[in-house]
């Protein structure tokens, strides 16, 4: 637990006169899969993008295996992000691709595989995510929102990254395909040393996934812990979101 | 490879990962083995990921393994047992090479295809352009039920913004008739004054209106139907239509009804620029001066000129907004479809706007207008 993998400083978000996070600190240790929670609106999202560089923080830094984002080169940040990737909320796949060729498209930009590798890795990828190969050849908009976010999840795991970035993976998923999602995550994360940054609302993925939590609140990182003991602190938010029915049930 | 107690060990050593296996596989793909190795030593294995290990897996696969048979693993490594374990037992598709033979025949149904695609096309638009009328003629009747607040923003969008375009265009266009028929006359009948008949007759006539089509078309087609059509792709018409509201009234008919509104008031703009683009080289480079030029113009360029040009604004415009609308309501769910709409609705616009100005040219020759 001694090695993070992602450090973020003082972040300061502001759109405006909105202030997002402000004094926001983090710490993601290698191998762990940390889950955000918060209320609606509190910024979870956000935070991903200004951790991935799809947004520039107002102040502060974000420092991913042990470098800082903004003073690489671009050269050194592709050579960055390619050890990460991002699975985002409504599966961002290339609608003109099928989804196999979805899944080629990171080995096509970073590697030197010939085309019939990277189809039958692709096709790994794709069982791997659960989904039927039959799906392999169809496009995107084809696909049910389910099918779809496992599409993405496929995408996600082409380069075997270290990092992977999750967006409500188990968001519109009915309750069978979030548990094999779940365990594909831990299975994932175990097999590989996956380190895995979760924003969810799903308490049963919470449960069955993430090492550690953090709830954002207040603009800031305000608890962070496992589930357990995050469960027990005593904030109105947290209370009501663990005190819940869904809650209760998982908490136990 | 080598022999242990009489069984074929494969040794795999080094790091097997995404970074790597990519210089080893065509080796790797060409390997065979003499004798299929029943024993696997993973003892100075390096790094491994699920790329290194379907290739370990496929080498031990292709390389004369049979289904039935597997491998033992020996030696200590962290990961290697599990990931072999999830990469084999995938079921791996064959590849369809799709073939397309050229033949007789394929030429025959790709012909059939298009000529069919054809004609679904035309029944298609016709039967938009009928329900669009009819829900347009309906509105009309009740016009408190028109969406005014979209009627307004849709003639500030595509209408007010377009004017300096259109006038800019038209006075340059103006400019440039002044200057070939002068030039042309000069030579020709050595009097530069029916310059101004010229650029009259042209600009009225034709060039104001022709060039407000033309430039709607590509201005305004593409972006109602990049419009319409990512609200189609959002899912957003069909949320309209389950909320009981009628796209064509709530979509199509404000832009009609915003384009026959502006689309005379652009025409007219540009033709005045346009005629003033011919004023200003007159002026400058022929010595005709404006008086002269606005007096010719009101006493040999009859009016008639000026209203044969407007008169062909509302048909463009109805035009300029039911294909791009249609066009836009075509888009499916992916994003190539939206590109290919909003292609075939400015060429489409451009192309029937030529159309029907000469269709109006030719019938207004036979009524001697």
């Amino acid at each position: 637990m001694s090695d993070p993998i992602i450090q973020v400083r003082g972040l300061k978000t502001q759109f405006g006169d909105h202030v997002v996070h402000e004094n926001l600190d983090l710490d993601i240790y290698r191998g762990e899969t940390i889950g955000v929670i918060g209320p609606s609106g509190c910024g979870k999202s956000v935070l991903l993008s200004e951790i991935v560089g799809l947004l520039t923080p107002t102040a502060g830094s974000v420092t991913v295996f042990g470098e800082a984002l903004s003073e690489l080169s671009d050269r050194d940040r592709q050579a960055i992000e390619r050890r990460w990737s991002v699975m985002f909320q409504d599966g961002a796949l290339f609608s003109n691709l099928t989804v196999r060729e979805n899944v080629m498209v990171p080995m096509k930009e970073h590697t030197n595989f010939s085309h019939d590798l990277m189809h039958d890795l692709a096709d790994l990828k794709i069982s791997l995510s659960g989904l039927p190969l039959n799906a392999a050849d169809k496009k995107p908009s084809e696909l049910s929102g389910g099918m779809r976010k496992r599409a993405a999840m496929a995408r996600a795991l082409a380069l075997d990254p270290e990092l992977v970035f999750l967006d409500e993976p188990t968001a519109g998923l009915d309750p069978i395909t979030a548990g094999r999602f779940d365990s594909l995550v831990r299975e994932l994360s175990r097999l590989l040393g996956l380190t895995v940054f979760l924003v969810t609302h799903d308490l049963d993925t919470l449960k069955a996934t993430c090492d550690r939590i953090a709830v954002l609140g207040d603009k800031r990182v305000k608890y962070t812990g496992t589930l357990e003991e995050v469960s027990r602190i005593d904030d109105p938010w947290v209370q009501e979101y663990f005190g819940g029915p869904r809650g209760r049930s998982v908490v136990g | 490879m080598d022999n242990q107690n009489g069984e074929a060990v494969l040794h795999v050593e080094g790091d097997w990962t995404v970074k790597t296996v990519g210089a080893l596989e065509r080796e790797i793909r060409r390997a065979r083995f003499e004798r299929a190795p029943q024993l696997v030593d993973v003892s100075a294995l390096g790094a491994v990921d699920t790329a290194g290990a379907f290739l370990i897996h496929t080498m031990l696969e292709d390389g004369g393994i049979e289904a039935d048979k597997t491998y033992q693993l020996i030696g200590e490594h962290a990961q290697a047992k599990a990931l072999l374990e999830l990469v084999s037992g995938r079921e791996r598709q064959e590849k369809v090479v799709a073939s397309q033979p050229l033949s007789i025949i394929d030429l025959l149904a790709r012909v059939g295809k298009g000529s069919v695609h054809f004609m679904d096309e035309a029944v298609g638009t016709l039967s938009f352009i009928g329900e669009a009328m009819l829900t347009t003629f309906k509105l009309l009747l009740q016009p408190h039920k028109i969406r005014w607040t979209s009627v307004f923003a849709v003639m500030e969008e595509a209408g007010l913004d377009a004017l300096p375009i259109v006038s800019f265009l038209s006075f340059f266009v103006g400019m440039v008739i002044a200057f070939i028929g002068a030039t042309m006359l000069q030579q020709t009948l050595g009097a530069t004054v029916f310059t101004v008949e010229l650029v009259g007759w042209a600009v009225m006539r034709e060039f104001g209106v022709v060039l407000t089509g033309i430039l709607l078309a590509g201005r305004t087609n593409s972006s109602f139907t990049a419009q319409i059509g990512s609200m189609k792709m959002r899912q957003e018409i069909d949320a309209m239509r389950t909320l009981g509201i009628d796209p064509i009234e709530a979509l199509v008919t404000p832009r009609i009804l915003a384009m026959l509104i502006m689309t005379p008031l652009l025409a007219f703009g540009a033709t005045l620029s346009g005629l003033l683009g011919g004023l200003m080289i007159s002026w400058v480079a022929l010595d005709i001066s404006p008086i002269l030029f606005i007096t010719r113009i009101q006493d040999i360029v009859i009016i008639q000129n000026f209203w044969v040009g407007m008169s062909k604004a509302p048909v463009f415009a109805v035009v300029v907004a039911m294909i791009a609308c249609r066009q836009g309501l075509l888009v499916q769910g992916d994003v190539q479809s939206l590109g290919k709409a909003t292609t075939a609705s400015v060429v489409h616009a451009i192309f029937l706007i030529i159309v029907v100005d000469a269709i109006f040219a030719m019938m207004y020759m036979e009524l001697g207008i």
